[in-house]
């Protein structure tokens, strides 16, 4: 049985971090669910329905209403949220606070499992935290095009961006004192306002445009954009915004499974 | 020796300068209990690491079950149920998920783990305990209930760090109790301790470790007989005039220790040495006459206490 049990592991092992972590998940999932539809809601009644009846009354953004304009970038930054809190604390916990990825280790898992299994359960949150937000965004009637759903897809390629990254990022912190300090207030916060999400980023002069650049939230809004309703998007800008969040997540990735077989190996 | 479980020679493991481990050799048989006697920081869990396939050692040789762990690890560790110093469960999830997760690391089908759950469960005495968040449990509990669920893939050897540092004495009796059972069925443990009591109580044969060398290796009762004799005889007169008594105490007894608030004094019938150290007009504040533990024996090797 040991030899075919070894087998399943290196095949499945991914998987069943992610099981563990999901079962973590589902002891808090009143309060997810619950945080996952009462954001939007409050976003949408104050920024979108407030600032938007303002808007609307000079014509809109981009020739659609400003809700429209305004629920790709709010999807994705839900969704980058979400997955990097999802990766943060598990990981801190992992590492520091109850020292399960040490457990962990102990079995036949390998420290790529491991990560790999934390980002998994990571996106298995946001996929759900999406679908309520973009439920919440129809609602409100946001979302007037047939293809409004397909800012879901962009917002979560900017959710795994993020994820893998933070993972990387989480995983090398071994002191946490500033850390979250550091991630919410100058990360976040400024990511969630200089990416264009409530205006077009070209309304920035450009040197604050930068931020724009580096942010995978813009990236996804763009993207999510252009999918959801007829954003003008040149075909060199789209690969590049798909090109630019797909290397967040295979460097992510790749730097989070050595960071943690360095840090399991102690 | 082809039946040696894990077979060791000139391990070793350094960090940047630092010698944690300095070329030790050991083997371990089938079924045998096995300790690792040591101060903190003599090189004890880097070796359990080493052989836990979790750090990878420097030099020397090692195999475990016929296998490298350098290029066999996750193989090798699929037969190892770990016990560290430190509890490491999900203290979210409830004893019996807790057991349930870690199975499914092993690979083992649903129906195998949920089968030895109840099994383990008793073992642990935590039958019920089995819905209740780890978080809620007492130290005892959560150090049995890591014990059980490195249980659960049914390993040929048990790895145990420190198995009752910071338990309470009614805890550890019943933690000994436990993994003398599992002795008893044939389990090959692996434990470190700094407890001499616990080494005596728990191993067949033991190595002492000290800066990451072995300084003695046999079973505890060997070990005092060779490094130690029979009784000691523990005498204070206060920490001003315990210096002074040494050279008037030393030519009576076959060795003499003094430590800060004591001297201890070997010799094969410690009543005696007290009656002839009385006729000589010395009367100590306090005397005891106590058997040679694992402690003496490692005040004679190293010259310093156990636990200091």
């Amino acid at each position: 049985m040991m030899s075919n049990s070894i087998r399943k592991v290196s095949r499945y092992g991914t998987l069943h971090v992610a099981e563990a972590r999901i079962r973590n998940m589902a002891k808090w999932a009143f309060v997810i669910l619950f945080a996952a539809v009462i954001n939007p809601t409050l976003y949408l009644v104050s920024v979108g329905i407030g600032v938007g009846s303002l808007i609307d009354a000079n014509n809109g953004v981009d020739g659609v209403s400003y809700l429209t304009f305004l629920a790709p970038a709010l999807l994705a930054s839900a969704a980058i949220q979400g997955s990097s809190d999802e990766v943060i604390f598990p990981t801190m916990a992992g590492f520091k606070w109850e020292r399960t990825f040490f457990g962990m280790r102990s079995t036949p898992l390998t420290a790529r499992q491991i990560s790999t299994g934390i980002f998994l359960a990571a996106m298995f949150r946001t996929i759900i935290s999406v679908v309520i937000y973009w439920i919440v965004l129809y609602l409100f009637g946001a979302l007037e095009s047939d293809t409004a759903w397909l800012a879901m897809p962009a917002a979560l390629f900017a959710g795994a961006a993020m994820a893998a990254v933070m993972l990387a990022l989480a995983a090398k912190i071994e002191k946490e004192d500033f850390f979250f300090t550091i991630v919410g207030r100058f990360i976040m916060i400024p990511m969630f306002l200089f990416s264009g999400t409530f205006y077009p980023l070209s309304q920035m002069p450009v040197f604050l445009q930068f931020f724009g650049w580096i942010s995978p939230l813009w990236h996804a809004t763009e993207l999510g954009r252009y999918l959801s309703y007829d954003y003008p998007l040149p075909g060199i800008q789209i690969f590049m915004h798909i090109a630019v969040l797909a290397t967040m997540i295979v460097v992510g990735l790749f730097l989070s499974a050595r960071v943690f077989d360095d840090r399991l190996e102690k | 020796m082809s039946e040696s479980l894990i077979h060791a020679r000139g391990l070793t493991k350094t960090y940047g300068d630092f010698v944690a481990v300095d070329g030790i050799d050991f083997d371990v048989a089938k079924g045998e209990s096995f300790g690792f006697l040591g101060p903190n920081g003599a090189g004890k869990s880097t070796t359990m690491r080493i052989i836990g396939a979790t750090s990878v050692r420097t030099s020397g040789t090692l195999t475990i079950l016929g296998k490298d762990p350098e290029v066999n690890g996750p193989q090798i560790r699929a037969h190892l149920g770990v016990v560290p110093q430190q509890d490491n469960l999900d203290v979210e999830l409830t004893v019996s998920e807790n057991i349930f997760i870690y199975g499914r690391y092993f690979g083992l089908p649903n129906s195998f783990i949920n089968k030895k759950i109840p099994e383990l469960l008793e073992f642990a005495q935590l039958e019920e305990k089995k819905d209740v968040k780890v978080q809620a449990l007492s130290g005892g509990m959560k150090r049995r209930l890591t014990i059980a669920r490195s249980l659960v893939s049914e390993p040929d050897i048990l790895m145990l760090d420190e198995p009752t540092t910071g338990l309470d004495p009614q805890a550890r009796h019943i933690l000994w109790d436990r993994l003398f059972r599992l002795k008893e069925q044939g389990v090959t443990l692996l434990i470190t301790t700094h407890y001499m009591d616990e080494a005596e109580q728990l191993c067949d044969r033991l190595i002492v470790m000290d800066k990451g060398k072995i300084m003695a290796e046999n079973s505890p009762a060997q070990l005092i007989k060779d490094y130690s004799t029979k009784e000691v005889l523990e005498v204070r007169f206060g920490s001003d005039k315990n210096h002074e008594m040494i050279d008037v105490l030393r030519p009576l007894a076959e060795r003499i220790e003094v430590l800060p608030d004591r001297i201890l004094l070997y010799a094969e019938d410690g009543e005696k040495l007290l009656e002839s150290i009385a006729a000589k007009g010395i009367h100590p504040n306090t005397s005891l006459v106590r058997r040679s533990s694992l402690e003496d024996v490692f005040l004679r090797l190293t010259g310093r206490s156990l636990v200091e």
